[in-house]
């Protein structure tokens, strides 16, 4: 099928996801056994003030009916206000959302690269020093929590080593930069600030790495595997018996038919990072919707918990969206024989 | 006489597994001479395509290994360790046809690209080469084939062909840098038998205008007393008979050899055929002395003890057999 | 005769146990794995009786012997209280390996049956139905979802592991989904519809047997992951509550007192990684022992 109608019909499936997605969570927050508005006021607060939130919050009114209320307002980006803040749960995601999307995206930079990069340069001395040493360390990435990778690396080069700065965006005494992207490193280079640029990339560093190395290690070990496997395809003896020369077999020949059970993960790996980053920014004081989005669960603050969720799942549905062009790329079997031809 | 096209001496090969090793090439004595159609015949699991491959180097190492023997492709050993001489050879010299096409195939990449690719690496540089030069080599080369609308072929993936047609692509593949020997492992065997028919008859034209050597390996005696001029029956890891196609069609020497004959049903109304008894030998511990002995009719004490080395009959023909050497 | 054909298939699946065996305990990798688990195991299950101090699992302080550093008599510490660190740690390898079981336990048997049920029925409305309500699951990240769902109800482990099994059954859907539906397509599952069999009996007695290689990889696997999860649910506070010794908790516990008190983050950070590295070992062995061979 062309391109365009399988962007359609996978955006049209977003959609019906993201419907689904709202009504669960919508379902499960609103079930709380507990009665929200009064944890928000607190124990001593008088009965007649708890009563006013809750028509305020709409929470005296049947679930579906809430929903309803919920959706027009959201489609009119409005997430409704927080319990806490009393602000606009939206001018509150605008704020910390990308300082987030700053730390996922350098993540899975990091994540995606380096990955396929040990992974190959593992399968291509498979079973050599060089190997075995990704293999353990790609073995230690995957089972070590990031928020024990988040604790190591800020003990060991925040502390111990001083090399890299351990807390927020920026080191005091410089600032931001206008905010056009949000993205702290991007619009110090559109505004020709580097030293903002670098800055915070010094600051991106650590957290970044932390939450990478789960699913780097993950990708070098799908992408070892996926290599050393293709190696003993007929395809590869075949080349090679042409007189194709084994630098254009590895880089071209072996590298793209291997590369698409590692891609296929990204997606996965990349909905894991997200997860953790909520615990990685406490560590690292990490200005993100992470930490207002924990906040808001510990306080069981309904609205910006719903909309934190909300945002999260558009993100993830998106960045799979954007694999799925990728992996459709790479193997043209799937568009051509109409399904996935292993 | 010059030097044979391509030689091997008592070649050994065994392969690691669950259990011990698998001794699965135990001496294979094979020589071609430059023009020759040979046929490599034997059953499935003899061993042929394991020759084959480790005459391209493409065997794959653990947990395949050569333990003894050499193999000379013009005077030069191939099972030299230092692969880079070797390149010189693959893909200049001797090129290979796989048994299954499709296997055969990068999957991902448009036929046009692979075919060009063999074409600019043909020379070993890769340089200095236009690409649309590149293109109409390929196209030309297809147009070989006998295959329609080669131009857009060249823009589709192998999964859009038929198997015939990915045939056809292999051997244009192999043709482009197959300057002196030809090995086809069973061409044609996944295909259908009338594409079968087509594909060696295009197989020999080809063959015959470029003066080409080609090595058939194939277990359908049909095909190898057709297309070879000289065969050499393989059993169990080792070569038994080897002689010119006619000879040994009409007087087989080896009790395979006659086995095989014999098992072939025949259309003069001869009746069921007749199979050989028993199977072939397990390559874990496989059978002491000659590897047929266990299944062979006419075997003597001395079978069980020795292995039966490849001697000279007569001009032009080596049996592996007790009965004719001594 | 029937007595004959059952000693037969016991003899014979004896002998692919033992060259199961083999083949696994020729990776070394694999066997670490298997023994790492069994310690922890032991270590958990015995644990009243090989810790050193018991008593610190639960309610107990000693402020004399708070915040020592690793010694002979604690080898691996005491924390800020006093309590010992190794004990705990023992201790907390039974929440672990606890959480593990109940939530494989949970989410096995419905995803399982689930995904045979939409893959054999690939295209109807029953399949629709159950892989549309997965994908919406999968959309969300993991933990996230977890978190959510732990913040909504009252902090402790078994709420914890609700909230995980309720986002973890998808991915068994999901395993076998996809078997099941290229397996109903088989010679062998046709044979079955054809002479009559019912429906049960393809999903169970057919397709299931096909399934449980890879289902029992997944589940070794799955226990590392859920172990993980559990341990950063406990370490911001969803899980297991104090002064149970649950490893995150732990970990939790001794953050604010790095660097110079390590020992209290650091055991325990130790400890989760080699009971996940132990399943993660495990689960690969398995994987190749149970992969298709090729020689």
């Amino acid at each position: 099928m062309r391109l365009h109608i399988f962007i359609l019909k996978r955006l049209g499936y977003s959609v019906f996801v993201l419907i689904g997605l709202s009504i669960i969570i919508f379902a499960i927050t609103r079930a709380m056994p507990s009665d929200p508005a009064r944890l928000a006021l607190g124990g001593r607060a008088p009965d007649w003030a708890v009563q006013r939130l809750r028509e305020h919050m709409r929470l005296d009114q049947p679930l579906y009916a809430q929903y309803l209320y919920w959706v027009r307002d959201a489609l009119h980006g409005d997430f409704g206000e927080s319990l806490f803040t009393r602000r606009a749960v939206a001018s509150d995601l605008r704020d910390f959302f990308p300082a987030t999307m700053e730390l996922a995206l350098f993540s899975g930079i990091i994540m995606a690269f380096f990955g396929i990069l040990l992974g190959a340069i593992s399968a291509q001395y498979s079973n050599r020093w060089v190997d075995n040493l990704v293999r353990m360390v790609s073995y230690v990435g995957v089972v070590t929590p990031s928020f024990v990778f988040a604790i190591l690396f800020l003990l060991l080069f925040g502390y111990v080593l001083k090399l890299l700065p351990t807390i927020g965006r920026l080191s005091p005494g410089l600032s931001y930069p206008p905010t056009i992207t949000g993205l702290i490193t991007i619009d110090g280079l559109i505004t020709g600030n580097f030293a903002v640029v670098f800055n915070g990339l010094k600051h991106l560093i650590l957290p970044g790495l932390a939450l990478a190395m789960a699913g780097l290690s993950q990708e070098a070990r799908i992408t070892r595997s996926s290599m050393i496997e293709n190696l003993q395809k007929d395809y590869i003896a075949s080349e090679r018996a042409q007189g194709i020369p084994e630098r254009v077999i590895n880089l071209k020949y072996l590298l793209k038919p291997s590369l698409i059970p590692t891609v296929s993960i990204l997606g996965l790996d990349f909905a894991a990072l997200l997860g953790n980053a909520f615990l990685v920014e406490l560590i690292f004081n990490w200005p993100g919707i992470s930490r207002y989005g924990m906040n808001a669960m510990l306080r069981k603050d309904l609205n910006a918990i719903t909309a934190v969720i909300m945002i999260l799942g558009v993100v993830f549905l998106t960045v799979n969206i954007i694999v799925d062009i990728i992996v459709v790329y790479l193997d043209p079997r799937i568009r051509l024989a109409g399904g996935r031809g292993k | 006489m010059a030097t044979p096209l391509l030689e091997i001496k008592d070649l050994h090969v065994s392969f690691q597994v669950y259990g011990g090793a698998l001794k699965v090439l135990n001496g294979v004595n094979f020589t071609i001479w430059k023009g020759e159609k040979v046929g490599l015949v034997g059953e499935t699991g003899c061993g042929k395509t394991t020759t084959m491959r480790s005459v391209m180097r493409i065997l794959p190492i653990p947990p395949g290994q050569v333990s003894r023997g050499e193999i000379y492709f013009k005077g030069q050993n191939l099972l030299d360790v230092n692969l880079n001489k070797v390149k010189g050879v693959r893909g200049k010299g001797i090129s290979m046809i796989f048994q299954d096409p499709t296997a055969a195939l990068n999957p991902v990449f448009t036929i046009g690209e692979q075919l060009v690719d063999v074409i600019k690496y043909f020379k070993d540089r890769g340089k200095g080469r236009s690409r649309d030069k590149m293109r109409n080599r390929a196209v030309s080369a297809l147009k070989d084939m006998h295959m329609p609308d080669p131009e857009r072929i060249l823009e589709n993936y192998p999964i859009q062909l038929s198997g015939g047609m990915r045939q056809r692509v292999c051997i244009s593949m192999a043709l482009i840098t197959a300057r002196e020997l030809l090995i086809a492992d069973e061409p044609g065997t996944s295909l259908d038998v009338t594409i079968q028919d087509q594909i060696l008859q295009l197989l020999r034209e080809l063959v015959e205008e470029k003066h080409t050597s080609s090595i058939f390996i194939t277990h359908t005696l049909g095909v190898v007393r057709e297309w070879t001029d000289r065969v050499y029956v393989m059993y169990a890891g080792s070569i038994v008979e080897n002689a010119k196609t006619r000879d040994l069609f009409s007087h087989p020497l080896h009790p395979y050899t006659r086995g095989l004959m014999t098992a072939v049903p025949k259309l003069t109304g001869e009746g069921i055929a007749e199979g050989i008894k028993g199977r072939i030998p397990d390559y874990l511990n496989p059978p002491p002395g000659c590897r047929f002995h266990p299944r062979c009719e006419s075997r003597m004490p001395l079978c069980s003890r020795e292995r039966p080395p490849l001697l000279p009959v007569d001009d032009n023909r080596e049996v592996a057999c007790f009965l004719y050497s001594r | 005769m029937h007595s004959d054909l059952s000693i037969q298939r016991l003899s014979r699946t004896w002998e692919e146990l033992r060259k199961g065996w083999y083949k696994f305990s020729r990776n070394s990798l694999s066997v670490i794995g298997l023994s790492t688990i069994l310690l922890v195991l032991f270590l958990a299950i015995f644990a009243p009786y090989v810790a050193p101090y018991p008593e610190h699992a639960g309610r107990f302080v000693n402020f004399a012997e708070a915040s020592l550093p690793p010694s002979m008599a604690h080898p691996f510490g005491t924390d800020v209280v006093g309590r010992d660190i190794l004990s705990r740690i023992f201790f907390g390898f039974r929440f672990s390996l606890l959480m593990g079981v109940v939530v494989l336990t949970l989410v096995v048997p419905p995803g399982v049956i689930l995904g045979l049920t939409a893959g054999y029925f690939k295209d109807r409305w029953i399949d629709t139905v159950i892989m549309r309500t997965t994908d919406i699951f999968v959309a969300i990240p993991p933990l996230v979802l977890a978190l959510a769902i732990c913040s909504v109800l009252t902090p402790n482990l078994f709420n914890a592991m609700m909230a995980v099994s309720l986002m973890w059954w998808p991915w068994y859907t999901r395993l076998v989904y996809g078997l099941s539906s290229s397996l109903r397509q088989e010679f062998f599952v046709q044979a079955a519809e054809v002479t009559g069999a019912g429906k049960i009996h393809i999903l169970f007695k057919e397709i299931l047997p096909n399934c449980l290689s890879p289902i029992f990889t997944k589940m070794s696997l799955d226990m590392g992951w859920v172990i993980l999860i559990g341990s950063a649910l406990s370490f911001v506070g969803l899980g297991l509550q104090p002064p149970k010794p649950g490893l995150g908790t732990m970990v939790a516990d001794g953050a604010k007192y790095m660097p110079d008190q390590w020992w209290i983050t650091v055991f325990p950070a130790f400890a989760i990684m080699v009971v996940v590295l132990g399943f993660n070992l495990l689960g690969d062995g398995l994987r190749d022992l149970l992969a298709v061979e090729e020689v």
